[in-house]
């Protein structure tokens, strides 16, 4: 459903992309982990148009998306969740939900989706998505406006990121039960084990290329009994 | 009174307030310069000045949660309006007051409204105070408004003040004063967003001179094209007491916005904060939704509407 043909990006000299070619299929939950500046997160907005290539084309149920804008793709079915969540001052949570459903959702279907991905509904909806909400908070919310899209491929940049390990037991037990909550394809930067372990691939980026695709056992075998090799796992959680 | 309400003043109430509410409570319609419609309650008394153009109006001790509205609006190009209302509010009542100005100039001449409210509060009263500013018209005629509302709470009382002027206003000059007498508090909200070549400025003046009073203004604006914007405050802290002061503006275009904050602390026990942050709308707030689907000019709007709301 997703290809990328020959993905190029470089800047002030350095190669962050070097000719990437990746095939993602329908409904595959695929972990895209690798060391620090492998280029993980600016591959994952390239394909949401966030980020512009130098080359190389992208195709997306067939259709050459290459050059179609942010807010294009998105209606093509492509959702993104940001490492960082943006705050707003003003907008409220379900302002937020009623615009990523893009229909006038009541606040009882806002409350279903917020229970979903584990916050008490009632407490958040009428919320401000501004600097009062904790990193966790944000998270969830950041993970509520993707899911309520039902996009066709989801992608999630490393969900983990900036959240204490309290809140992340907690979130991986939502990403546990990410087939039910996102339909589709699911595309995750993560270098956690759990989540890793629940994908159908793990591809592992290094220096701007894709070094191997594995299957989790095995790309977890290889990789925790020496996780100096190539990337470090975190088997903590 | 006469009954001279037609389908343009209906829409500029509406725009204001809205006109079937207006007619639950006691309530003063002012059109063109003149009283057009009223209402007095058991509790609210509304009496025309002798001496200068305007109302008094009188709410008794113990009143609860009731409305009065005190609109204005202006139809006729080339007129200048200056009321003063003075609102006199009973110990321990409790009461929402509606006010606000709309402005219909199809014409070139300019139209002007420069109300003075003031409001004196006993003591334990409270007061919820609303109050929208808005123009319209397809003439080139100014619509101008000057709106200068004065607060004095007396001990125990408190004064929420919500104030937006979001559309058509070609000049105002907003000035907002509040004199705190011991455990008061007031709270200023206001909202306003200019384009064109539109001005606005908006002076706060706080003197907190009794033991725990406490102050919170806020102020939310948007300025687009080539309009202009000043927001000063000034908070004076004279006894043990809280002030907060935050401007946050949203600038676009070639628009101008100034912000001054001043706040003299003239106690040790006094402590005053204030805030102030300018700029364009964060490149990643478009960003985050154009990924849920919204263009560009589509997400500038939901984020201004929500920062205005």
């Amino acid at each position: 459903m997703l290809k990328l043909e020959n993905i190029c990006f470089e800047r002030d000299n350095k190669k962050i992309l070097d000719n990437i070619n990746l095939n993602i299929d329908t409904d595959k939950f695929i972990a895209i982990t690798g060391p620090n500046g492998s280029g993980k997160s600016t591959l994952v907005k390239i394909i949401m148009g966030i980020e512009k290539q130098d080359s190389g084309k992208i195709l997306f149920e067939g259709k050459d998306i290459t050059n179609l804008s942010i807010d294009e793709r998105a209606n093509l079915g492509i959702g993104f969740a940001f490492q960082q969540p943006i705050k707003f001052k003003g907008l409220t949570v379900h302002d937020l939900l009623k615009i990523a459903s893009k229909r006038n959702i009541t606040k009882k279907e806002s409350c279903d989706i917020l229970s979903k991905v584990g916050l008490c509904a009632n407490e958040y909806v009428d919320r401000e998505i501004n600097g009062s909400l904790s990193g966790g908070e944000l998270k969830r919310i950041e993970i509520a406006t993707v899911a309520v899209r039902e996009t066709k491929l989801t992608i999630f940049d490393e969900p983990e990121a900036g959240i204490d390990l309290w809140s992340f037991n907690n979130l991986i037990e939502i990403f546990e039960d990410m087939r039910n909550l996102i339909k589709g394809t699911t595309l995750i930067i993560s270098h956690q084990e759990k989540i890793l372990r629940i994908a159908d691939e793990v591809i592992l980026m290094k220096s701007g290329k894709i070094a191997k695709i594995e299957k989790p056992e095995e790309f977890l075998k290889n990789n925790i009994e020496d996780n100096t090799k190539c990337c470090k796992i975190n088997k903590k959680n | 009174m006469e009954e001279l309400i037609n389908k343009v003043d209906e829409n500029l109430l509406n725009e204001i307030t809205n006109y079937e509410e207006i007619k639950k409570g006691a309530y003063n319609i002012r059109k063109n310069g003149q009283g057009i419609e009223r209402k007095v309650t058991e509790n609210v008394n509304i009496i025309t000045k002798q001496d200068k153009p305007g109302i008094n109006i009188y709410v008794k001790e113990n009143t609860k949660f009731e409305f009065i509205h005190i609109p204005v609006i202006i139809t006729e190009s080339g007129l200048t309006d200056l009321v003063y209302n003075d609102f006199y509010i009973g110990k321990n009542a409790n009461v929402i007051i509606v006010a606000g100005c709309g402005i219909h100039n199809d014409h070139h001449k300019k139209s002007q409204h420069d109300g003075i409210h003031r409001f004196f509060l006993e003591e334990g009263a409270k007061v919820k105070y609303i109050e929208k500013h808005y123009g319209e018209g397809v003439g080139d005629g100014k619509k101008i408004l000057n709106p200068v509302t004065e607060v004095y709470l007396k001990k125990g009382s408190s004064m929420e003040m919500e104030s937006s002027q979001i559309k058509g206003v070609d000049s105002t000059i907003r000035e907002t004063k509040g004199v705190l007498e011991e455990d008061t508090n007031f709270v200023v909200s206001e909202k306003i967003m200019t384009n064109g070549i539109q001005t606005a400025k908006t002076i706060f003046d706080v003197q907190l001179n009794g033991d725990n009073s406490s102050t919170h203004v806020t102020s939310r604006s948007v300025a687009t094209d080539e309009s202009k914007q000043y927001f000063i405050s000034k908070i004076y802290g004279n006894k043990k007491c809280f002030a907060h002061s935050e401007c946050d503006a949203i600038i676009k275009d070639k628009a101008i916005v100034t912000a001054t904050p001043e706040i003299t602390a003239n106690n040790v026990e006094a402590n005053l904060i204030h805030e102030a942050a300018i700029g364009k709308i964060a490149g990643e707030q478009i960003i985050k939704l154009m990924t849920l689907g919204l263009t560009e000019k589509q997400a500038e709007d939901e984020i201004i509407n929500g920062f205005l709301r």
